[in-house]
């Protein structure tokens, strides 16, 4: 009786460490897929920032994997400061500016505009809302292209064609589908008797939007802002259409250094240039990344 | 401003009503919700608005908040009328069901957002919050936050915002619903006697017709925006005005069995059929509307405590007879027992103690003083 049980615990302890074995290979296997995703992604990443960092002869010798001999940031310096984007050779920094000064404003108005759409759509519901809301939802689907001739005739009426507060307005008319929408839907789901208690407490329509309502919103207003930022900071049709030299945004500095014609292709400038256009949205991400993902799954605000 | 003065002079009863709601018709589009409902208040009462969902309780208590907009008719407010007057000037607090609590604001922040909106100055705010806040004993939440509460501090809170408004008229919309059974005893009990201390005046709406007939002073049965009737809790529970009242008051609920009635010389018989057995044949000494000497089918309406075993001490005046028991439910502090009469199954409520087996034949006591009588097509009441 005894020496059955041994045998059986010893068979028992065998079977665990298979099925132990076989958990860890398969969590080993997992991870190196997960490992050689992960490096495929960030291949670009690499070779850009290495590339900025080396000078043009070694470009021109070495593999384009190969880390730089001498690490050189002179290609950043030219970027930033003295790279041609056709006959000016300021480098990026004037239009970096431009797009600094286009995106907060646009980001913050189409924001705030969104949520107090979001907050008459959700809580203060009237006839029609729900119509006008599914318009506003098609607003987001029209393709840019659509736009762009009524837009630039509406530029030109309004006088502010080619100007930094035109392509202002032309983000946060475009973005305003968008911001709603994701305000009305965090909204919808807090109770509409918060809204009927505080109007017998005697708040009116603003006041319980500022004192009620946007306090309960960050999460979403980090979705909101993140999105507008990064959908703003990297457009470059609108950017194109309505700008003038002086006005442009960094996307269309970028593209107008990269296809510079003239002389030889400096591609760690490129680089450079291509990196310094892209940071403010990977720096917005990696800021309020964590929120984004939470604002994302919130779902009813526990009263 | 002179219209209403007219109509305050031509209706002199407005002035010892605190609320009075004439002719309130309300409708969605082409959906009524509200049919000419009638109600007024006095001071100090606690009115309860009690009917199953859908039936417009809920409607009507936000027009008498002035949540929603009425239709056609009047609400009268300590005897002004509410025509165009926003919620906050109607001199109300409101108790919500999901207690409504603002979720960034602390519990005292909560309790004075109503004062600071109406300006009231800062040391009269914190004199009434630690009032109220002493009144409902939650000294000791103030600084928290809403979802740091249980279920029943979030609804005390509520209520306490409800309080420091002091005002004319408390309107509750089903404030102990989110609690489960236990805290919503105990709650019902305090706002039993936060009515008592404060004298305050109450419209209380629920479709639990327990905390209808506990807490009311005054209870309105409405169904399908209606009102079925107006009465006090022992109006409503002994005399209902229709076969609907009569089934939703009462747990368990009043049995309705069909029954043939006719005079026997002068005094009424009531027969009701059995399985198996010769009809039962009851007394009936109340009068009868409309019955003549021809007989005629009704529905009485017997609550189960008017059904008990013939042992029972309680039931001196009861008519005995012989019924086949098919099911027994002991319930603890009762034994409730189902038998078949008229073709229904009807409940009877026996002593805890009474010893009876499902499948046999016992001897039931009938206590006909408190039926009810009802026509069978209209459902009225008509003895």
């Amino acid at each position: 009786m005894t020496d059955l049980s041994l045998n059986d615990a010893q068979m028992d302890e065998r079977a665990s460490r298979n099925r132990l074995m076989k958990r860890v290979a398969l969590r080993l296997g997992l991870y190196v897929l997960l490992i050689l995703f992960a490096l495929y992604y960030l291949m670009p990443l690499f070779v850009m920032v290495v590339t900025s960092l080396k000078s043009l002869d070694e470009i021109r010798t070495g593999s384009l994997l190969s880390l730089p001999r001498e690490i050189d940031f002179s290609s950043w310096g030219k970027a930033w400061s003295s790279a041609c984007t056709g006959i000016q050779c300021e480098g990026l920094r004037p239009y970096f500016w431009n797009s600094v000064m286009l995106s907060i404003p646009a980001v913050a108005i189409s924001t705030l505009l969104g949520a107090i759409n979001g907050y008459v759509l959700a809580q203060w519901r009237f006839k029609g809302s729900n119509i006008l809301f599914a318009l506003m939802l098609f607003g987001c689907f029209i393709p840019f292209q659509v736009v762009l001739l009524p837009m630039a005739i509406t530029l030109g009426a309004l006088k502010i064609a080619g100007t930094i507060p035109g392509l202002m307005l032309v983000h946060i008319v475009y973005g305003i589908g968008f911001t709603t929408l994701f305000f009305r839907n965090f909204y919808v789901t807090i109770p509409v008797e918060l809204v009927k208690a505080a109007k017998v407490d005697g708040a009116g329509f603003f006041r319980i939007f500022f004192s009620i309502f946007l306090p309960v919103s960050p999460p979403i207003i980090v979705v909101t802002v993140i999105w507008q930022f990064t959908q703003i900071w990297n457009d470059f049709l609108f950017g194109v259409s309505f700008s003038q030299a002086g006005t442009q945004p960094i996307t269309v500095a970028l593209n107008n250094i990269v296809n510079a014609t003239t002389g030889v292709k400096e591609y760690n400038v490129d680089m450079a240039a291509a990196i310094i256009a892209a940071l403010p949205t990977l720096l917005v991400y990696v800021v309020a990344g964590k929120y984004f993902i939470r604002g994302l799954t919130a779902g009813s605000v526990k009263g | 401003m002179s219209n209403a003065l007219k109509k305050e002079m031509t209706s002199p009863s407005a002035e010892q009503h605190i609320l009075s709601v004439e002719n309130l018709d309300k409708s969605f589009g082409s959906v009524k919700i509200l049919k000419d409902i009638n109600v007024a208040i006095e001071p100090g009462d606690f009115l309860v608005l009690v009917g199953p969902s859908g039936c417009g309780k809920s409607t009507l208590l936000n027009c008498i908040a002035g949540l929603e907009k009425a239709t056609g008719g009047d609400i009268r407010i300590g005897g002004r009328s509410m025509n165009g007057v926003s919620p906050k000037d109607r001199d109300i607090a409101m108790v919500f069901q999901s207690y409504a609590l603002y979720p960034t604001m602390t519990v005292g922040k909560n309790i004075t957002f109503g004062m600071k909106v109406r300006g009231v100055p800062e040391a009269e705010q914190q004199r009434k919050l630690n009032e109220v806040a002493t009144l409902l004993q939650i000294e000791h939440l103030l600084d928290r936050k809403p979802s740091q509460l249980s279920g029943g501090q979030r609804q005390r809170v509520a209520m306490g915002r409800a309080l420091v408004r002091d005002p004319q008229l408390f309107l509750f919309d089903e404030p102990l619903s989110n609690l489960d059974a236990k805290l919503r005893v105990e709650m019902r009990t305090e706002i039993k006697r936060l009515h008592q201390t404060l004298g305050a005046s109450i419209v209380y709406v629920t479709h639990d017709q327990i905390e209808a007939m506990t807490l009311a002073t005054k209870i309105v049965v409405m169904k399908d925006g209606i009102i079925q009737q107006v009465g006090t809790p022992n109006e409503i529970y002994n005399q209902p005005a229709n076969m609907f009242v009569a089934d939703f008051m009462g747990s368990p609920s009043m049995n309705l069995i069909p029954a043939q009635v006719e005079k026997v010389g002068g005094t009424a018989k009531i027969s009701i059929t059995r399985p198996d057995m010769d009809d039962i044949v009851l007394d009936f000494d109340r009068e009868i509307k409309g019955l003549t000497d021809t007989r005629k089918s009704v529905i009485l309406g017997l609550r189960p405590e008017n059904i008990t075993d013939s042992a029972n001490q309680h039931i001196t005046k009861g008519q005995v007879a012989d019924c086949r028991v098919d099911v027994v439910e002991p319930a603890g502090s009762d034994t409730f027992v189902v038998t078949n009469l008229g073709g229904k199954q009807v409940t009877a409520r026996l002593n805890a103690d009474a010893q009876i087996t499902a499948g046999e034949t016992a001897n039931f006591a009938f206590d006909l003083s408190k039926a009810s009588v009802f026509e069978p097509e209209s459902g009225a009441r008509i003895a």
